[in-house]
């Protein structure tokens, strides 16, 4: 059914769809809204049978979920930024114990400085967790990505993190199609665990393992996410079938077969990008772009296929790793070798800095004509952070840079020149 | 047959010189849980616990009256620490319960996710005990076991408190008791031991929750121990039990006293056992025999250093502390008081 929804309510509804047994809330900024929805369905009876627990802290709602999920109930979560880093031992031990939780990451900055908007750290600091990491473009994706998630998971006894941009898909109102009960339960069948904690059939779960098969065990998870990139396309496809729409896989391509230049990135953004590149190629560039949609398992394979003819690849990404650069362009740099072509590591939109159709026009020009530098930082004002430079060079204490920087261009310098 | 080499400590098969009643002389539905040949051995044999320790001695007795209690519908969920790392190394196991260790400090949050499972699937018959070492409880789990308390969730937390972090080599925890030593309170400077006037009584926390029952108890008196866990298992909601366990290893005193250890430091007036329901102290166990905070402590290495003379006052601080918990619970044995 269409609806006129906020991205937050639209996946909490494709989460009370997928009939969890048990959620566990605990409120950060941007993935509050999922929760308060889901919490207002179990308590209306809308959603039932379901526990909604209200937990302390995020490591105590990933915890809850491993209990459930160990005792085999569909479980579910949702966090962001500081809430990841906090739940952070949690998030290795549920992927280690190889239980099914699906949690919805609002993708959020971390801090310090303390940055409430959008960008990938969170997901990104979980990405060798050993969870699968799947990003969405819209509230439509997202909504029909989680129900995936769900299935997935379960066939493969592994959690799956859906990662949208906070505010810009959380909060962002958009008309969504919510698939029918009918639909998801043809879809997802009831959950059946692998392993479950039952007085019937006991089982000691998460007991210690020495060097004599930790090599083993760890290889699997890998291999265990390598064959999810099968899985992740046919769930996509199955449930393409169902609903005529193309949500969920490995890759998403736009116009990028053939390009010279391709754009690389995940997420949102792309939306933008979909419109400066229609520009750019109806001038006659040779431009197109793709958008990984699983992050975790990487799909080198397909990565490699889809930029085959490429000769310049520009990978933006919302996240870097910090004395390194880009985090998707070095698993883009590993995923291309052999193929001859440059690949540009982009980083902007950090802690919810805009991307504009203009700002992204100027870049990509830069890229089309061989000026970017192996690692760009997008939009970024270098005379503010060569001011900053000189300051810390002039006086041992210089104080925080970020007070400084605001003073220099935020409220208050504007505030100085009225 | 080999020679074997002579014990250090004469083996005693009776404790004798206590107030405890043969369990032969009992009704036989009073008798221990222990005594009954359908036990259920849910900590089974094998283990690789140390000689004497008073973690596994309170488990066994523990859960086995729980699965007495609630007809053997358990699960646990495991903090890391000693318990979990001397039963399961895999693939060997020494619970014959569904078990399951995730962290250090989630067990309670993990119990509270399994009590949620139970209930959504319909299967309240089924209940779930989440354990612990002090560490695990009253510093690094604290936040998610007050959670659970909080929401008075359907789990019997237990705390086996051996008063330190003794899987990591005997570390001060904030149930370390003053003075004592520790790989991280060593009895050198100024104040030998571990600092007066530090950490806290997650028992008392555990009350002003106003959770439905709380109780301490020391595996000294192990049909008490039974008997509070039997009640707790008869109670639905929040529940917390701290089980005083005496660690040889870790407080450097020999396997054979573990029972004498854990008597004393409840006869001194140290470790009060006390139960309390919905924010209420409810019952205390009054002292049959007083004995010192001296004949307690010089059974242990920990406290070797406040019997020198230089730090005599610091057993007579020790002393202050066991005369205040007698007079703050009211400890002293009257004729006519319920012992």
């Amino acid at each position: 059914m269409l609806k006129q929804i906020e991205g937050s309510q639209a996946v909490a509804q494709a989460v009370a769809l997928s009939r969890p047994e048990v959620i566990s809330a605990y409120p950060i900024t941007p993935q509050t809204h999922i929760v308060e929805d889901l919490g207002l369905m179990v308590k209306s009876g809308e959603l039932s049978p379901c526990e909604f627990l209200l937990v302390e802290s995020e490591f105590g709602a990933l915890s809850a979920c491993i209990g459930s999920s160990a005792a085999g109930a569909r479980s579910y979560t949702a966090t962001s930024s500081q809430g990841m880093l906090f739940m952070m031992e949690a998030v290795y031990n549920a992927s280690g114990m190889g239980l099914p939780i699906v949690m919805t990451v609002g993708n959020r900055a971390i801090g310090a400085p303390i940055n409430i908007w959008n960008d990938w750290s969170d997901s990104m600091s979980a990405r060798d967790a050993g969870w699968i990491q799947l990003f969405v473009e819209t509230n439509q994706e997202a909504v029909d990505v989680h129900i995936q998630a769900f299935r997935l998971a379960e066939e493969l006894s592994m959690p799956v993190m859906v990662c949208m941009d906070g505010f810009i898909l959380t909060h962002s109102y958009s008309q969504v199609d919510i698939p029918s009960q009918e639909l998801v339960d043809s879809y997802l069948p009831p959950f059946q665990p692998r392993q479950v904690l039952d007085p019937l059939a006991p089982v000691s779960m998460g007991a210690m393992v020495g060097p004599e098969a930790f090599t083993e065990v760890r290889y699997l998870a890998h291999h265990k996410q390598r064959l999810a990139l099968k899985l992740i396309t046919e769930h996509a496809d199955e449930f393409g079938r169902l609903t005529g729409r193309d949500s969920g896989g490995l890759l998403k391509e736009y116009d990028c077969a053939g390009k010279e230049t391709v754009i690389v990135t995940m997420g949102s953004v792309i939306g933008t990008m979909k419109e400066v590149l229609a520009e750019m190629r109806a001038e006659g560039h040779s431009i197109g772009a793709l958008t990984v949609r699983s992050f975790r398992p990487f799909p080198i394979e397909a990565l490699q296929e889809a930029l085959k003819d490429a000769k310049r690849v520009i990978v933006f990404e919302k996240s870097l790793a910090v004395g390194m650069g880009g985090i998707l362009a070095n698993d883009i740099r590993m995923a291309t070798r052999g193929l001859h072509l440059t690949v540009h590591s982009v980083i902007g939109g950090l802690g919810g800095r805009p991307i504009t159709r203009t700002n992204l026009r100027r870049m990509f020009e830069k890229g089309l004509n061989d000026q970017l530098n192996r690692i760009h930082f997008h939009d970024m004002r270098m005379d503010i952070v060569n001011r900053e430079l000189d300051r810390e060079k002039a006086q041992r204490r210089s104080g925080s840079a970020a007070e400084n920087i605001l003073s220099d261009v935020g409220l208050v310098a504007a505030a100085k020149t009225i | 047959m080999p020679q074997l080499p002579e014990s250090k400590q004469k083996v005693k098969f009776y404790q004798t010189g206590t107030f405890t009643v043969g369990n032969r002389l009992l009704e036989s539905d009073h008798r221990t849980v222990q005594a009954t040949i359908d036990r259920s051995n849910s900590l089974d044999s094998g283990h690789r616990a140390c000689q004497g320790c008073g973690e596994a001695l309170g488990a066994r007795f523990a859960i086995d009256a729980a699965m007495r209690a609630t007809n053997n519908q358990l699960i646990a969920a495991n903090a890391t620490g000693c318990l979990e790392v001397f039963t399961t190394p895999y693939p060997e196991t020494a619970w014959s319960i569904p078990w399951i260790h995730s962290l250090f400090g989630n067990a309670s949050a993990v119990a509270s996710g399994i009590a949620a499972a139970l209930k959504v699937k319909g299967r309240s018959d089924v209940r779930v005990i989440a354990q612990g070492g002090d560490g695990g409880t009253t510093d690094i789990g604290f936040g998610c076991l007050s959670g659970t308390f909080d929401r008075n969730d359907d789990v019997l937390y237990i705390c086996y408190n051996n008063q330190a972090y003794m899987n990591t080599g005997v570390q001060r925890s904030s149930a370390t008791p003053a003075a004592a030593r520790t790989a991280t309170t060593q009895p050198v400077g100024e104040e030998p031991g571990n600092v007066f006037n530090t950490g806290k009584s997650v028992p008392l926390v555990a009350i002003a929750h106003q959770i439905p029952y709380v109780a301490t108890a020391s595996v000294h008196d192990l049909h008490d121990l039974e008997l509070k866990v039997t009640k707790a298992m008869q109670i639905r909601g929040a529940r917390y039990i701290e089980i005083f366990v005496p660690c040889p290893l870790g407080w450097g005193s020999l396997p054979g006293d573990t029972i004498k250890i854990a008597r004393y430091a409840v006869e001194c007036g140290m470790y009060p056992l006390i139960e309390g329901e919905y924010g209420e102290i409810t019952a205390v166990t009054k002292i049959r025999r007083r004995v010192t905070v001296a004949d307690y402590a010089k059974l242990q290495k920990r406290f070797a250093h406040v019997f020198k003379p230089e730090n005599a006052y610091q057993l007579e601080q020790l002393q202050a502390i066991a005369d205040r918990n007698i007079k703050r619970f009211d400890l002293v044995y009257r004729e006519g008081d319920e012992s």
